[in-house]
């Protein structure tokens, strides 16, 4: 558990809405070999809000250098794309 | 598994709410450096420092990126110097260099502070201690990244009055060295009444003896979480404010003490403490007086302020100490004056006086901190205003500190500007009547009669 936990990012894009955001940073995940667990979304007036539960367990770049990347996939379509360990998430909401 | 509105809520604390980890601290044991070579000696402190933090500050960037929360600052405590610089030091002099070689390690390891140029006096001074106190005003003089503290009482000792006095001095004096870039020497140079062994937060932090060789303590933060969670219950009676704030510091321990395990588990250094500490910064809203505010008195200093910073720092505790599994440090709500916008504020508007501060301080960690006083405040008094504060933290079984700013050639209406995390001090007005003939008895108080518990 601990070890599966290691290797799980939690990827948040925020931003207005725009023709294919999840295109793109999927292609980009699938590229470098991580794996995608879980995808939701909801959009709240006009902007968009995306989570995704990714695994990097088999992936071929660092943490830095991929979200790093995502970072600038961001920028240029004008979100905010940031990547996160997902232990963060579960010390604070789970006992 | 984790979802979209439990990693919006994180992120919110974060982006908005100013939730960070206040400090990593990684306090080192200097014991085996002691050498009567004063050159041998500052070597070897040198090569300990950065031997064992010169990963510090990138490991505590690589954890800032990779959880998304900001680490604000990578510190290092040391040995008391008075313990470790008593063998080569022979005259005050000496000693200044002794931090000045603290502050070479510490800032060719990058840290933002390095703490534990100390002396611990609570019930005498050696030699050493003496020499230590009198190198003070020199030694934040000559350095950058030093602080300096002091331990005059305990409850188990009672108070040291002749180190009181000499502090006043070493406090004022510290100012006249340092008038040219605002004082600054005294917001690295903090007295104590039973100093914790194992504080992150400067100035005061130190490594004490019962410590081991090298461990990693954490303070956390997070005023702005508080405040924000409070604005949902507005009107609400005491049971929900209360089991509100402890929700929230429960919350914000959790990523404490997650930062603290991977910090201790990637330096291989053991996990020390999480210090559950509410540390304001001069940031819009990041202020501990605007919880004191959302709780209901308009300004802190007001009727009440007593009694909401008791239960807010009382309910900081209890959801921290749930969330971690060490808990030590200071731990509890911080009253700086000028790193916390609403207090300043509060000084402005003249709702707050030196003495609700010291009010204050009986309720929550720490004491009187970062007040600006007028330059012309003899040392006397400053030793006056020390004695009083260690008398409370002696009395209460508590941790009391004083960190006052005599602010020379500045008189009350006037302010300081440290810029930064330690923001800009209003000069606030001191009662002038005097107490010399107190401060210079000379001698000890008795240690009081609640400290005899064998």
């Amino acid at each position: 558990m601990e070890k599966k936990n290691q290797d799980r990012i939690i990827i948040t894009v925020v931003g207005k809405d725009t023709v294919g955001i999840i295109a793109r940073v999927c292609t980009y995940l699938a590229e470098n070999g991580i794996n995608i667990l879980d995808i939701s979304q909801t959009i709240v007036s006009g902007y968009f809000n995306m989570m995704m539960i990714v695994d990097i367990a088999e992936a071929k770049v660092d943490f830095d250098t991929f979200s790093g990347r995502l970072e600038e996939i961001g920028s240029g379509i004008g979100v905010v794309i940031r990547c996160q360990r997902e232990a963060i998430f579960d010390s604070m909401h789970r006992i | 598994m984790i979802n979209i509105a439990e990693v919006a809520e994180t992120n919110a604390m974060i982006e908005r709410e100013n939730l960070d980890v206040r400090t990593i601290t990684m306090g080192i044991s200097l014991l085996d450096c002691i050498s009567d070579d004063r050159a041998k000696l500052e070597q070897r402190i040198y090569d300990r420092i950065c031997t064992a933090a010169g990963d510090l500050v990138r490991t505590g960037e690589e954890i800032s990126r990779e959880f998304g929360v900001p680490i604000v600052n990578k510190r290092v405590s040391v040995t008391p110097m008075a313990l470790i610089g008593g063998a080569a030091c022979h005259t005050p002099e000496d000693f200044a260099s002794l931090a000045q070689t603290l502050d070479r390690a510490g800032r060719q390891i990058g840290v933002n502070f390095i703490g534990g140029y100390s002396a611990l006096v609570q019930k005498g001074e050696t030699k050493a201690d003496r020499l230590l106190i009198d190198s003070i005003p020199q030694a934040l003089a000559e350095t950058e990244v030093v602080c300096s503290s002091v331990n005059l009482g305990s409850t188990k000792t009672g108070i040291d009055m002749d180190a009181v006095r000499r502090m006043g001095w070493a406090i004022r004096e510290t100012a006249i060295r340092t008038a040219d870039r605002g004082c600054i020497g005294c917001a690295k140079l903090v007295v104590l009444c039973n100093a914790p062994d194992d504080n992150p937060f400067m100035a005061g932090a130190f490594h004490g003896v019962s410590e081991g060789d090298c461990v990693i303590h954490v303070g956390v933060s997070g005023p702005g979480v508080v405040k924000t969670a409070l604005e949902q219950v507005r009107g609400a009676d005491f049971e929900t404010l209360c089991e509100t704030i402890k929700r929230t510091a429960f919350k914000v321990t959790r990523v404490g003490q997650l930062v603290a395990r991977e910090a201790a588990a990637r330096l291989q250094v053991p996990f020390g403490i999480i210090d559950l500490s509410l540390a304001p910064t001069p940031a819009v809203g990041d202020s501990v007086a605007q919880i004191l505010q959302e709780i209901g008195v308009e300004h802190p200093g007001a009727p009440g302020t007593t009694a909401a910073l008791a239960l807010l720092n009382d309910q900081v505790k209890k959801g921290g100490i749930m969330a971690s599994s060490y808990v030590g440090g200071l731990s509890g709500a911080f009253i700086p004056v000028s790193e916390d916008a609403g207090m300043i504020d509060a000084v402005h508007a003249g709702a707050l006086s030196l003495e609700k501060l010291e009010a204050m301080t009986c309720v929550c960690s720490v004491g009187l901190d970062m007040i600006a006083v007028p330059g012309d405040v003899s040392e006397e008094t400053i030793s006056g205003i020390i004695a009083d504060e260690m008398a409370i933290g002696m009395v209460n079984s508590k941790t009391t500190a004083v960190r006052l700013i005599p602010a020379i050639g500045c008189g009350v209406g006037d302010t300081l500007e440290f810029g930064g995390l330690l923001g800009s001090a209003p000069v606030m007005e001191v009662n002038r009547f005097a107490c010399d003939a107190f401060v210079n008895r000379g001698g000890r108080i008795p240690a009081p009669v609640h400290s005899f518990k064998n």
